[in-house]
């Protein structure tokens, strides 16, 4: 796994799993069709991002679909990081 | 004609849809007033049964005290029915800011705006203070009003882990580039009837510059020594910047809400909480009613101190009979059943034993979660109490759960 997905997963269990919940969370778990994040806290994970790649995620590209696993989120990342 | 065969056709599979998976909700029609002793029909047509009510937000058994009724007649008869108007234009009476000082001295705060509802409180506050330089940090367990009123705000929604404080402090922490931090929780939360920890909130507020935004509908009246709620209860009077409330529940349970707070903050209401402006405001009856109220409690704690006792009462005795029930110290007690069948099933029973409480399951609650939600009255005697406890040990005796705890019962009925 790469560096980048390793950190967004970790954020993403550290997020959004609670302890006592029996929750497994991989690359391809559907995070928001899944209800495992609802659009309130998809906020926070956008700031994330944008604070650790020093990169700016336009609202009309921050879509349920593009936070739905972290290989999507990893890819919108690489869209804006190699800019 | 516009609304077709097809379209009706359309909302009745929805509705279908609703019943086929256990989510339509049904009333419940009680002839009478609200109170301990109700008599109720149900389903519609049936004969009335009657029952001990615990599952009404009644906690000070005030719905029906007789003075607060002859008060709502006597405001009916000094201040007529309606007002026929929005506040500023002229639907303002002399009683309603009687009503917003009276809550302002309760609630230990610096000004109050009255509103329809709470739920109209909490859907206008956030668009009326907050700016797109903002952000607000709820808790993931607040009450679906304040989701809606999150929602309608131009400030940006952020949330944190049910009263995890460690949680709640990365989020102060990621976010202080921010004009306002507001901080939004539930003082009693609904579905579990745990407690926010206010002291360290208010601490965690001051270290990192924000605001506490507190809806305490499930607390004012009785939390706390003096009944004025959790801000009370945890020692923190005067140093929450909004409250909430409801006028629905313990404070005589008919309706209306506020916002109560900082000056400026209310002003700001006065100016542009949209359900405040577009909206009449609670009806001169009501306003009679609650000043009532509010002189009964303020005068002594004798109904909230009975409603302690009933509490601890009933939590032991519950507990003592051998059933699974959330900690926790406020009037709302929910015995978990983990198992959404489960939890209907001991409701009905329970309801053919006399005793009304209702099952919530998910989406109410979490998958897995479901549970029986007890509530506390002022209003309940001992006798209410030992007929509601026996009538669970019965039932719970013919499910076998009593004495499970949380796997047993998951392992016995599934989640």
């Amino acid at each position: 796994m790469d560096e980048q997905k390793k950190i967004i997963l970790e954020y993403v269990i550290a997020e959004y799993v609670d302890e006592d919940d029996d929750v497994e969370v991989d690359l391809d778990t559907e995070l928001i069709s899944g209800g495992l994040v609802d659009s309130f806290s998809m906020v926070s994970l956008k700031r994330f991002l944008e604070k650790k790649y020093s990169i700016q995620i336009p609202d009309a590209d921050a879509s349920p679909e593009a936070f739905d696993s972290v290989n999507k989120i990893s890819a919108l990342v690489d869209r804006f990081v190699n800019k | 004609m516009v609304y077709s065969a097809e379209i009706r056709a359309a909302y009745q599979a929805q509705l279908d849809e609703m019943k086929d998976k256990g989510l339509f909700k049904e009333e419940r029609y009680i002839h009478g007033p609200q109170q301990a002793d109700i008599d109720v029909e149900f389903p519609a047509g049936a004969d009335g049964q009657k029952v001990i009510n615990f599952c009404a937000n009644n906690y000070l058994g005030l719905s029906n005290h007789p003075d607060v009724v002859a008060a709502a007649r006597e405001g009916l008869d000094a201040h007529g029915y309606g007002m026929s108007s929005v506040r500023f234009i002229c639907g303002t009476q002399d009683i309603h800011r009687q009503l917003e000082a009276r809550l302002t001295e309760f609630l230990g705060t610096e000004d109050t705006i009255l509103f329809p509802s709470c739920m109209d409180a909490n859907a206008g506050v956030f668009e009326a203070i907050l700016t797109a330089d903002d952000v607000m940090i709820a808790d993931r367990l607040v009450h679906a009003s304040i989701v809606d009123g999150m929602r309608l705000s131009p400030a940006m929604r952020d949330t944190f882990k049910h009263s995890n404080m460690k949680h709640l402090e990365t989020k102060l922490e990621l976010h202080q580039d921010k004009r306002i931090r507001m901080v939004i929780v539930d003082g009693v939360f609904s579905m579990d009837g745990d407690i926010a920890p206010l002291d360290e909130i208010v601490a965690l507020a001051k270290k990192y510059d924000a605001m506490v935004f507190v809806d305490d509908s499930h607390a004012s009246g009785f939390m706390g020594k003096t009944g004025r709620g959790v801000h009370e209860h945890c020692g923190v009077m005067g140093e929450i910047d909004i409250v909430t409330t409801t006028l629905g529940k313990g404070l005589g349970g008919a309706s209306g809400g506020c916002v109560s707070g900082r000056t400026e903050l209310v002003a700001m209401c006065r100016q542009k909480a949209r359900p405040y402006l577009f909206s009449n405001t609670v009806a001169p009856p009501i306003v009679a009613g609650a000043l009532k109220v509010l002189d009964l409690i303020m005068d002594d704690t004798e109904r909230r101190d009975t409603l302690e006792w009933n509490t601890d009462y009933w939590r032991k005795g519950l507990t003592e009979i051998g059933l699974d029930l959330k900690k926790g110290d406020s009037p709302i007690v929910p015995v978990m059943l983990y198992n959404a069948k489960l939890a209907q099933d001991v409701a009905r029973d329970m309801y053919a034993e006399g005793i009304y409480v209702v099952g919530f399951f998910f989406p109410v609650v979490p998958n897995g979660a479901a549970r029986i939600r007890t509530q506390l009255s002022a209003g309940h005697t001992k006798e209410h109490l030992d007929k509601g406890i026996e009538a669970f040990r019965r039932v719970g005796e013919k499910y076998g759960i009593l004495g499970l705890g949380k796997a047993e019962i998951i392992e016995k009925f599934g989640k």
